[in-house]
């Protein structure tokens, strides 16, 4: 098995301290050690915000890219070499405000690839704005009398959208965290990872002390995971009890099985570029 | 007596639905093996109700640059094709239409003209062969060989059996006999074909057919017209090329996809029309901040907004030139023939991969839907450079290494020892981001002075413009992309009077080559621009970048393409009538200046679409 050490980047986080972004980043580490997967075969990608910074700081191919579009980027990765593993990692505004569209998506497309969501309820690189989980009546920069909307149930989302491994973890739980992060590599198919990342800077509501009087572990209570309908129930629970854990798990032949041009199994970056089959080409014009 | 001309123009026109298509394909298509050259343009006439559609098809003996201005023969699907073109069919050509359909009368077209009239049902027994009827009366009556047109009858209805093939093939031989004995032979008639089996394509399919010539082996697109027979045609050949296609939910995901698999290593491309392509602004400059190679096709249509979709217009220059916020390398090609498509399309993914910036491809609907014959496409020299790959790391790799030539060796994901994140925010060498916590201003000049160097590395490679024709010309056509072959038509059109005219057509507009221009633009007498937009786009960019003005301009924006005639009459005027000027001529604005000349007087596309000044 590898080290955890062989995952850190050469980068220091520059969260705040306290962020629960460490305990996301420390799972993942423990993740991926516990995994054995060479940390050149990890491709991770993220979007921008607090959270997005997260592949500087982990010893792995990384690809920082536009706000909101690490999904569409980890997709064409995962295309492009499907030997590799691909991790996409974020925040609540990133993946289920400007991205949410590639969420939608990507879920249904069960690509095989892990989606980790450090989820503060809150905009923190910007300050301090609602954000798409933020609770409905939740005072922030932006809205100083209370948010209108109501919040975004993400493990509905992917549920409804048809991700195959849907999951919630709280930075301040790390072991079971880097449990259900093993797990969701380990799945063959699109997994979320809704990870309770609180700022501690910018969300003065959904605090650590806030998360650990509500949070329940679903494996504690028997929960099935199999269960699509008791899954789906699950993640409408909110108030005084909120359950984290593994939701839901199926198995479906993943978007890299059915795609015709990975038949070979040949990732797509390894075949050669010289072709010699032109000449049928051109006949078809004639 | 007919008379023997070098080329004809066959146009056939109906209701959308009424298979002018494939009734128009199939004649270019019998025309190009049977030895011709072909260009057929589609237009549609969106302004009528109904969903008008009249291609254009001309055949010639030698190559035939444009749909031409004339119509020889005229193939009515429907009355109202009739009444709106019936005239213009010139003397010695001829109408065709089913009788059962509409009467005609002779007076209803110029003396000269036949009206062929078949009676489709008491030929055939069945309205839906009325186009096959139709088809061989037409080839009966302009004396083109039907045997290519019989062996694409049996092509394309074999899947359907051995009966609907007879049908068709006899519905086709009546319409000729029927022709044949009640009608003369049309007196406007081209040579014989040379023989040659002649490939016939348009611009979207070549682009796409470059890119598999080069390895491109993922396309991600989202339908738009007029890109999408780009996703087409990639789709038809997925399985045969070993290219994964992937619709998106949109542009934005469409280009993010396609650096994702150009970050790990496969040379992969997007397509879309100005719509689609301003969704892919942003990523076009994440592309050239993460240093990823790819490729992007933009096929220009009517704008602005959702504007003309099914019409031609290039105006969207300035987009291109401007996509994304900073400053960052790009390339733009704006191949002027099927050849370019293809050849720039191979070129767009070497350098995309050689030089690590987003390139991109700009065509249009005029380019890209058309058929048309071509040649010197080379499939047997396609040359492969992907630029420096490091594949072993000595344990000091940096991803963003500073170099001479602005281009970092780059290492694919899954190679050991040299990882790196690749950052949108600005960073240094080993691709830590110094935007924000650890700024770097010195770093930040160092790597936006890097990634800038390509450019001059760039202008080295590329291939310097020219011109074409007589280098003493006393006018110069100038343009971009698209309307080169009208301007070569109309130049030796004029050359033949004894005119001096020739051609400036850039196909490279960014990076923009000032030396090689200015050099050129500085040998012309006087100039005239043939641009498809309102605010003359490449007329400002040459002005800006060399500091000369081109002196008149010919502009359309109704959306259909130049006719030969229009750009002939136009260059004419000048070279008549007005005094030679330099191209350092005063710099004034474009818009609001009075015209220079009436409008472009035209029944078919609506004169007060047309604009010059």
């Amino acid at each position: 098995m590898a080290q955890v050490k062989e995952y850190i980047g050469k980068v220091k986080p520059d969260w705040c301290p306290g962020c629960g972004d460490f305990g996301v980043l420390n799972a993942l580490q423990r993740a991926l050690a516990d995994l054995d997967i060479a940390p050149h075969n990890v491709q991770v990608v993220s979007g921008i915000g607090c959270s997005s910074n997260l592949p500087g700081f982990l010893n792995a191919y990384g690809f920082h890219g536009l706000h909101g579009r690490s999904l569409p980027v980890a997709t064409g990765a995962k295309l492009g070499n499907h030997s590799l593993t691909v991790i996409a990692t974020g925040g609540d505004g990133d993946g289920y405000g400007i991205g949410v569209g590639h969420f939608v998506h990507t879920c249904r497309r069960n690509i095989d690839m892990t989606y980790i969501v450090m989820d503060n309820q809150i905009y923190g690189l910007t300050t301090g704005q609602a954000s798409p989980t933020t609770e409905k009546d939740v005072r922030t920069k932006s809205t100083p009398e209370g948010t209108i909307e109501i919040a975004l149930s993400p493990i509905a989302l992917a549920l409804s959208c048809g991700a195959t491994y849907v999951a919630r973890g709280f930075s301040g739980e790390n072991l079971h965290l880097a449990q259900l992060m093993k797990g969701a590599i380990e799945h063959k198919g699109f997994a979320l990872v809704d990870v309770f990342s609180p700022c501690v800077t910018y969300n003065k509501h959904n605090t650590y002390p806030w998360f650990r009087e509500r949070v329940y572990k679903l494996e504690d209570e028997r929960h099935d995971p199999s269960d699509f309908r008791l899954a789906m129930e699950k993640a409408f629970e909110w108030g005084a009890r909120i359950p984290i854990g593994l939701f839901y798990k199926v198995n479906r032949p993943t978007y890299e099985d059915e795609e015709p041009a990975l038949r070979s199994g040949i990732p797509l970056a390894k075949l050669p570029l010289q072709r010699n089959d032109l000449a049928s080409f051109m006949e078809d014009f004639i | 007596m007919g008379q023997t001309q070098t080329d004809l123009t066959v146009w056939i026109g109906g209701a959308a639905g009424d298979g002018i298509a494939s009734a128009g394909e199939s004649f270019a298509k019998a025309c190009s093996r049977s030895g011709y050259h072909v260009f057929a343009h589609n237009s549609y006439q969106s302004v009528i109700r109904g969903g008008h559609v009249c291609m254009h098809i001309r055949i010639g003996q030698q190559k035939v640059y444009t749909q031409g201005d004339v119509c020889n023969y005229l193939v009515a699907l429907n009355q109202d094709t009739f009444q709106r073109y019936a005239k213009r069919v010139t003397k010695g050509g001829a109408v065709f239409y089913n009788t059962d359909k509409f009467k005609a009368a002779q007076d209803q077209v110029a003396a000269g003209v036949q009206l062929i009239g078949i009676p489709v049902m008491e030929l055939a027994g069945n309205q839906l062969m009325q186009n096959t009827a139709l088809m061989g009366a037409l080839m009966q009556v302009i004396g083109v060989d039907a045997a290519a047109i019989r062996e694409m009858i049996k092509e394309r209805f074999t899947k359907k059996g051995e009966a609907v093939i007879t049908t068709n093939l006899d519905a086709f031989d009546k319409g000729g006999a029927f022709a044949h004995e009640k009608f003369k032979p049309g007196e406007i008639r081209v040579g014989k074909g040379d023989g040659k089996r002649r490939p016939l394509a348009g611009g979207n399919p070549l682009i796409a057919f470059g890119s598999v010539a080069a390895g491109c082996r993922f396309y991600s697109a989202y339908p738009m017209t007029p890109a999408s027979s780009i996703l087409h045609w990639m789709v038809k050949y997925a399985a045969k090329a070993g290219v994964l296609v992937k619709q998106c939910e949109d542009e934005i995901a469409a280009m993010n996809m396609a650096i994702g698999a150009g970050h790990v290593g496969v040379r992969a491309m997007t397509g879309t029309a100005g719509g689609g392509f301003a969704l892919m602004t942003e990523a076009i400059g994440e592309a050239g901040m993460t240093e990823t190679p790819v490729v992007i096709v933009e096929v220009q249509r009517g704008g602005p907004s959702t504007g003309l979709p099914t019409k031609t217009e290039q105006a969207d220059l300035f987009q291109l030139l401007g996509a994304s916020q900073g400053e960052f390398p790009r390339v733009i090609f704006a191949p002027r023939t099927l050849q370019e498509c293809y050849s720039m399309a191979i070129d767009a993914h070497n350098l995309a991969e050689k030089y690590q910036c987003p390139i991109l491809i700009t065509s249009d609907l005029y380019l890209s839907e058309r058929l048309e014959t071509f040649d010197g496409v080379d499939i047997n020299h396609v040359k492969i450079d992907r630029g420096p790959l490091v594949t072993q790391s000595d344990g000091a790799y940096r991803r963003f290494l500073l170099t001479p030539t602005g281009v970092s060796p780059r290492a694919l994901p899954g190679t050991p020892g040299t990882i790196y994140t690749a950052a949108t925010d600005e960073h240094d060498e080993d691709g830590i981001v110094i935007s924000d916590v650890f700024t770097n201003p010195a770093m930040r000049v160092k790597m936006m002075d890097k990634r800038m160097r390509k450019i001059e590395h760039l202008l080295k490679e590329l291939p310097a413009p020219t011109i074409d024709g007589p280098n003493d010309a006393d006018l110069t056509l100038v343009g971009w992309g698209s309307t080169y072959q009208v301007m070569l038509e109309a130049m030796e059109a004029l050359n033949k009077e004894g005119l001096k005219v020739n051609v400036f057509c850039l196909r490279i507009i960014a990076p923009f080559q000032v030396n090689e221009v200015r050099a050129l633009l500085e040998t012309c007498k006087v100039t005239m621009s043939v641009e498809a937009n309102y605010t003359g786009q490449i007329v400002k960019l040459i002005r800006m970048e060399t500091g000369l003005s081109i002196q008149h301009h010919l502009r359309k924006y109704d959306g259909e393409p130049f006719e030969p005639k229009q750009v002939i009459d136009q260059a004419r005027t000048i070279l008549k009538t007005k005094p030679k000027q330099s191209v350092l001529a005063s710099v004034q604005s474009d818009e609001g200046l009075p015209p220079d000349f009436s409008p472009i007087e035209h029944p078919a596309i609506g004169a007060e679409a047309a604009r010059q000044h």
